[in-house]
């Protein structure tokens, strides 16, 4: 194909995947797909419904391993190492590789234990109160729960919620943040402030976004990976590079249709 | 592609006219009936509530005007003797709490342990198996559980502790055997309230690097925990007003012990007796069991409120 698989790399990638197939049973979901993620970088991956995008991300920390009928071929690779070896625990890989889901899913615990748990089953001996701080600090939370640190997480709006899930994988202090379209159930409003959140983590974090929302893609990310269904309805990968570069001048004429609306 | 007809009137102006007809109100007999009738499926079970406690307080009535009876007398008499004019309750009592204990000691921790694993670990084909194998349990009537205590449990009790500890009749085989009875209950009800934790909520915690075993124990029981805890007290409500087990197998002697190995007659197994023995109507020996039953009634109307506060104060909304 064509010479956009890779985005020029200066650096060796946080995570890549090498000619990765995922099959639900029969169905393959994902087909022939190889990119590597700049670390330290926002990379978005967008497309239309159904082409795999989420089953893309969450091959990336495992999440795919509770559909028992999902298999992957091909391999990927995080420090050189593959992670579906066989000797690869994925219950220590997710905490280096954390995730924010679609809908925000705090516990129903209150906001400092939902900081404060994934640390703590993670062994964190430190003060647990200055974790709790630093990381709703991080996830500009902070400002708006400090008086309320021991109510319930479900009395915060959507848009607190999604930013406390996010406090929350960052307690666990994960190189990677996995996000699955955070801002699909969030206000215009409530979808700023994630994406200018995302913004400032990126100096200290890998993240992989999947949105479904072009505008978000172009704002927000560094690399964007287009993602579409091929004839057999396997997703594959159309075109990565740098989301400037994919956004004004596509290679493919399938990414330009879709990013101009003519199809998706 | 044809383009639609513009001249055409909307189907709304043509009906304006007839507007008033339209909206008029209309009698609906088929509602109404459907609504008197589920008023009465409810009414029906108030109706039976009033009338128990109608019946038990009239008869209960009867029994403390008895001159051999007092009510202080009946709740804290150590001696249940009705033939020679003893009532003191504490002895059936402290039987039914003792063999509702036992019971709940088997069937809470096995219980929740089974839901746990049937919620969380098990595959499709072991529960495929453990599932329908619990109805069964379920499904056993409670006077086989009783002779499955009496020639079963008690023999194996007496082969381990040895047959001069243990008697014939004792609480323990019935209160184990009625732990077995009320496990599948909890089970699937504390199962139920697993289940219906949202799946988000794990997957959450595994994105966290969260094992099975802290997300099972750590998130979704305690996001379920009211619907646990409602299993519980309906256990234990269950376990207290248990008839057939204790009547057969935990003897028919009134008996103030804390030895599980003895005999010891329970207040339901005792008005089972006495409500199928032969005694004259209106002595206080047979106003008793109405005394017992409304005393019953009472322990069980407290646990139920007990528990309704404890779900209410430890619930973890989810939703």
């Amino acid at each position: 194909m064509e010479l956009t698989q890779t985005p020029p790399l200066t650096e060796t990638a946080a995570i890549e995947a090498l000619s990765t197939h995922i099959y639900y049973g029969n169905f393959r979901a994902i087909k022939d797909a190889t990119l590597s993620i700049v670390p330290r970088k926002i990379t978005a991956i967008i497309g239309p419904s159904g082409c795999g995008k989420s089953t893309m991300l969450r091959a990336f920390n495992r999440m795919n391993d509770f559909v028992t009928t999902c298999r992957l071929e091909g391999d990927i690779l995080f420090h050189g190492h593959s992670i579906y070896d066989a000797s690869v625990d994925p219950v220590q890989l997710r905490r280096l590789i954390g995730m924010v889901f679609q809908k925000p899913n705090p516990f129903p615990k209150s906001i400092y234990e939902n900081v404060a748990w994934g640390a703590r089953i993670n062994g964190y001996q430190g003060n647990m109160d200055d974790l709790v701080e630093e990381c709703l600090h991080r996830a500009a939370l902070w400002d708006e729960v400090k008086q309320d640190l021991k109510k319930s997480a479900l009395t915060l709006s959507g848009g607190q919620q999604q930013r406390l899930c996010i406090a929350r994988v960052l307690a666990v202090r994960p190189e990677i943040i996995l996000m699955d379209e955070p801002c699909s159930a969030l206000d215009p409003i409530a979808t700023l402030k994630i994406e200018d959140l995302m913004r400032e983590l990126s100096e200290n974090y890998t993240i992989i976004i999947v949105t479904h929302n072009m505008q978000q893609a172009a704002r927000a990310s560094d690399y964007t990976a287009f993602f579409t269904m091929d004839s057999d309805r396997a997703g594959v990968m159309v075109e990565y590079g740098l989301t400037s570069q994919i956004f004004t001048y596509p290679h493919d004429k399938r990414t330009e249709d879709y990013i101009t609306g003519r199809f998706g | 592609m044809q383009k639609p007809n513009q001249t055409q009137a909307s189907p709304t102006h043509m009906q304006t006219p007839d507007f008033s007809t339209r909206l008029q109100k209309r009698s609906r007999p088929g509602e109404t009936l459907i609504h008197a009738f589920l008023f009465f499926c409810g009414f029906v079970s108030i109706l039976t509530t009033l009338g128990i406690v109608f019946e038990l307080g009239k008869e209960s009535l009867l029994f403390f005007k008895s001159p051999d009876v007092t009510i202080l007398g009946f709740l804290t008499g150590t001696e249940w003797q009705p033939t020679i004019g003893q009532f003191g309750v504490l002895p059936l009592v402290s039987s039914t709490l003792m063999t509702s204990f036992i019971a709940m000691v088997i069937a809470l921790p096995l219980g929740l342990g089974a839901a746990i694993y049937l919620s969380e670990y098990a595959s499709t084909k072991s529960r495929s198996i453990l599932k329908p194998t619990l109805e069964v349990l379920a499904g056993i009537p409670t006077v086989v559980y009783g002779y499955f205590a009496l020639t079963f449990m008690t023999p194996l009790l007496r082969g381990i502790f040895g047959e001069n500890t243990v008697d014939i009749y004792n609480t323990l085989s019935a209160g184990l055997v009625m732990g077995i009875m009320i496990l599948p209950l909890v089970c699937s009800m504390s199962e139920d309230a697993l289940t219906s934790v949202p799946y988000s909520l794990r997957e959450a915690a595994y994105g966290l690097g969260a094992t099975k075993l802290e997300t099972a124990l750590q998130v979704v029981v305690p996001a379920a925990l009211s619907g646990i805890i409602a299993a519980f007290i309906i256990g234990i409500s269950r376990a207290v007003g248990e008839t057939m087990i204790v009547a057969i197998a935990a003897g028919s002697g009134p008996n103030l012990t804390l030895n599980p190995f003895k005999g010891a007659e329970t207040m339901t197994g005792y008005i089972a007796r006495i409500s199928g023995g032969d005694l004259a109507y209106d002595t206080p020996d047979y106003n008793s069991i109405f005394a017992i039953g409304l005393l019953l009634f009472l322990i069980t109307m407290g646990l139920n409120m007990v528990s309704r506060s404890l779900v209410r104060k430890y619930r973890e909304v989810y939703e």
